[in-house]
C-alpha cells in the first residue's frame, strides 16, 4: 500500500522546472532511494513532500489523505519527518533541547494538555528523549550546545530529531555526505534499525554503495523527472541510468 | 534620595519595557511597536485610576490586557512580513498608536477642573500616588515588584519547552517548521506576551510620571526598547536588565552634562558595543563564567 503518493508533482522556480510532473509511490514498510545528478530535483522533492514550497501542479497524499494544501507543521504532526542535505540544528540549543522541541507527533500533541503542552517541564519527555539519544550515540553529550558538536554528531542528531516527532515516514536528503566509511556503515545501521521499528523511508543519497546495500527499490530523478524505478540491481543495470547519472566514466 | 529613587522607577519601567522586546526578540522578530503598547497601557490604566476610580492594581491588569490583545490582534498581520519589512510595519504601528493619542480628547468634569487626555496636551494629573500618599521609595518599590515578578516569569519560561521553541524559532524558522513548530502561533503567543509587559510598564509609567503626553512615546522611546536585549544579549533576561542600567544609569544619567551631545554619545556608544560584543555584553560564555565563579566548575542545569 501505498504511503506516500505523488501525481504529477511540479514545482518551478521561474524558468527552471526543478520538479516535473512526478509520480512516485513510496510503499508503507519499505526503503525507497531516490537518486540523480546533482540539480535534478531530489532536494526539491523533499521540500514539496513537507510544505516548504507549494507545488506548482500535482497532488501529493500521505497515508491516505490529501496533504497538497497542508502546512509543513502539520505533515509533521501527520507522520512525515526529513533532514536536511545542509544540516540544520537549532545551534544555539542544547542537544536536549533540539530534541524536546521537536516532540510534536500528533500522539504527543494530544498527550500533552494546552497548558503543559509549552509550559510543561522536562519530566514527561525524559524517557523519549533518552532513548533517542542513546540511539544517536550521543548520550552524555545532551547539555553540549548543538554547534559545538563534531559534524558526523550534527547529523546523527539531526537523524534523532527526525525521529522525535516518531513519523510514518522518514525523508534523509544525502545524510551521509561529508561522512568516512565508518561513520556511513553506523549510519546504515541506524536506517535498517529505524525501519525495523516500522518507520517508512525515503533516502536521497549519492553514495552508491549506501543506497544499493540499504534500499528495497530506487527511483531516478534527472532534469526534474523520473526516468527509471526498481530494484536496486535492475537500476544498476539500466542503460538510460548509467548515462544520466554515472555519465561517460561507464 | 528622591533622585536615586526616581531613577530606580525609571530603571524598572524601562526594564520592563526592554523585557517585553526580548521576548519577542528571542523569535528572531525585531519589534519597533513596543513603544506602541507602553503608550496603550499608559492611557488604559491612567484612564481607569483617574476617569473609572479604579485602584491600580486591577488598571495595571487590565492595561496589560489591552496591551496583549492589541499585540495581538497587530501580529497575525504584521508577523507574515520578515525582516526590514516587520521593523517598519512595527514602527508604524508604534507612530499610529502615538498619533492616536496626539488626537484623543477625552474629559470629564471632576469638580470644577477637566481631567482626562486631552490630545497633544497630554493627560495631566493622574494623581493615584499623591492621593494615597505613597512616598517616592515606596512607589519605588512597587514598580520593582512588577519588574520581579515579570523577570521571575520569564526566566521560568525560558527554561520551559516554551522558551526552548521561541528559541528554535529564532535560530531557524525552517528546521522549526520542519520540526513541527506552528510559527504563526508561536511569534502571534510571544509578541502577545511582548504586548502585555510593555503596557504593564506604560501603566506604572503613568502613575509615577503623573503626566503623560504623545511625545513620550515616540521612535527613540521605540529604538531604546529593542536596544536593551539587543545590548544585553539573549542569554537570559539579566541582559536586559543589565543593558537598561547601563543606558539609563550611566550613559543618560551620568551624562547629563553633556546635554545634547549625549544622544550622539549614546548611539556612538551602542555602536561600539555591538562592535565589540556582537551577541551583547551578557552572551551564553560569560554567563557560564560567571556561574563558575559562583558556585565552581559543575555543569550548569539544561
Ligand atoms: N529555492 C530555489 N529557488 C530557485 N531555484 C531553486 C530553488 N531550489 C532549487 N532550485 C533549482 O531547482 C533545481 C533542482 O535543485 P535541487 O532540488 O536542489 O536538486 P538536487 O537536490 O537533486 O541536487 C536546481 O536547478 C536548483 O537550482
Ligand atoms: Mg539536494
Amino acid at each position: 500500500m501505498a504511503l506516500l503518493e505523488l501525481q504529477g508533482v511540479s514545482r518551478h522556480f521561474g524558468g527552471v522546472r526543478a520538479i516535473d510532473g512526478l509520480d512516485l509511490e513510496v510503499r508503507e514498510g519499505e526503503i525507497l532511494g531516490l537518486i540523480g545528478p546533482n540539480g535534478s530535483g531530489k532536494s526539491t522533492a523533499v521540500n514539496v513532500i513537507t510544505g516548504l514550497y507549494p507545488p506548482s501542479a500535482g497532488r501529493i497524499a500521505f497515508d491516505g489523505r490529501d496533504i497538497t494544501a497542508a502546512a509543513t507543521h502539520r505533515r509533521l504532526s501527520e507522520g512525515i519527518a526529513r533532514t536536511f542535505q545542509n544540516i540544520r540544528l537549532f545551534g544555539g540549543l542544547t542537544v536536549w533541547q533540539n530534541l524536546w522541541v521537536a516532540q510534536n507527533s500528533a500522539r504527543d500533541r494530544a498527550a500533552r494538555g494546552f497548558l503543559s503542552r509549552w509550559m510543561g517541564g522536562q519530566s514527561g519527555a525524559r524517557e523519549g528523549i533518552g532513548k533517542l539519544l542513546a540511539f544517536a550515540g550521543l548520550a552524555g553529550r545532551e547539555d553540549e550546545l548543538a554547534s559545538n558538536l563534531a559534524f558526523g554528531e550534527q547529523r546523527r542528531l539531526e537523524f534523532a530529531r527526525a525521529l522525535a516527532a516518531k513519523p510514518k515516514l522518514l525523508l534523509l536528503d544525502e545524510p551521509a555526505a561529508g561522512m568516512n566509511a565508518g561513520e556511513i556503515a553506523d549510519l546504515d545501521e541506524r536506517i535498517r534499525a529505524v525501519r525495523e521499528r516500522g518507520v517508512t523511508v525515503l533516502l536521497i543519497e549519492h553514495h552508491m554503495e549506501l543506497v544499493m546495500a540499504v534500499t528495497d527499490r530506487v527511483a531516478v530523478l534527472n532534469f526534474g523527472q523520473k526516468i527509471a524505478e526498481g530494484t536496486p540491481a535492475q537500476i544498476q543495470a539500466h542503460s538510460a541510468v548509467r548515462k544520466a547519472y554515472l555519465g561517460g566514466d561507464h | 534620595m528622591d533622585f536615586y529613587f526616581g531613577l530606580a522607577q525609571l530603571i524598572g519601567v524601562h526594564t520592563l519595557l526592554g523585557l517585553s522586546a526580548y521576548v519577542v526578540l528571542l523569535t528572531g522578530q525585531v519589534s519597533l511597536a513596543q513603544a506602541g503598547f507602553f503608550a496603550i497601557g499608559a492611557y488604559v490604566a491612567a484612564m481607569l485610576t483617574v476617569l473609572a476610580g479604579w485602584h491600580l492594581v486591577p488598571a495595571l491588569g487590565a492595561a496589560a490586557l489591552t496591551g496583549a490583545t492589541t499585540a495581538c490582534a497587530v501580529g497575525f498581520p504584521a508577523l507574515r512580513v520578515k525582516g526590514l519589512m516587520l521593523v517598519i510595519a512595527t514602527l508604524a504601528f508604534g507612530e499610529g498608536v502615538r498619533l492616536f493619542f496626539f488626537n484623543f480628547d477625552y474629559q470629564i468634569a471632576r469638580g470644577d477642573v477637566k481631567v482626562g487626555p486631552l490630545g497633544g496636551e497630554g493627560f495631566r494629573q493622574i494623581r493615584f500616588f499623591p492621593e494615597n500618599g505613597w512616598t517616592t521609595l515606596e512607589v519605588m518599590l512597587f514598580i520593582w515588584i512588577f519588574v520581579l515578578l515579570v523577570m521571575a516569569l520569564l526566566w521560568w519560561l525560558d527554561r520551559s519547552r516554551y522558551g526552548a521553541v521561541l528559541r528554535a524559532v529564532g535560530e531557524d524558522e525552517l528546521a522549526a517548521q520542519s520540526a513541527g513548530i506552528n510559527l504563526t502561533a508561536v511569534k502571534v503567543s510571544a509578541i502577545t506576551l511582548g504586548g502585555a509587559i510593555a503596557a504593564l510598564g506604560g501603566g506604572l509609567y503613568a502613575h509615577y510620571a503623573t503626566h503623560i503626553e504623545h511625545l513620550s512615546f515616540g521612535i527613540l522611546l521605540a529604538t531604546f526598547a529593542i536596544a536593551y536585549p539587543i545590548v544585553g544579549g539573549l542569554a537570559s533576561v539579566f541582559g536586559t536588565l543589565a543593558a537598561v542600567l547601563f543606558v539609563q544609569g550611566f550613559l543618560v544619567e551620568g551624562l547629563r552634562d553633556l546635554g545634547d551631545w549625549r544622544n550622539l554619545l549614546f548611539g556612538a556608544l551602542i555602536v561600539l558595543a555591538m562592535n565589540l560584543r556582537p551577541r551583547g555584553f551578557l552572551d551564553a560564555g560569560n554567563l557560564r563564567a560567571i556561574k563558575r565563579l559562583f558556585w565552581g566548575g559543575g555543569r550548569g542545569a539544561p
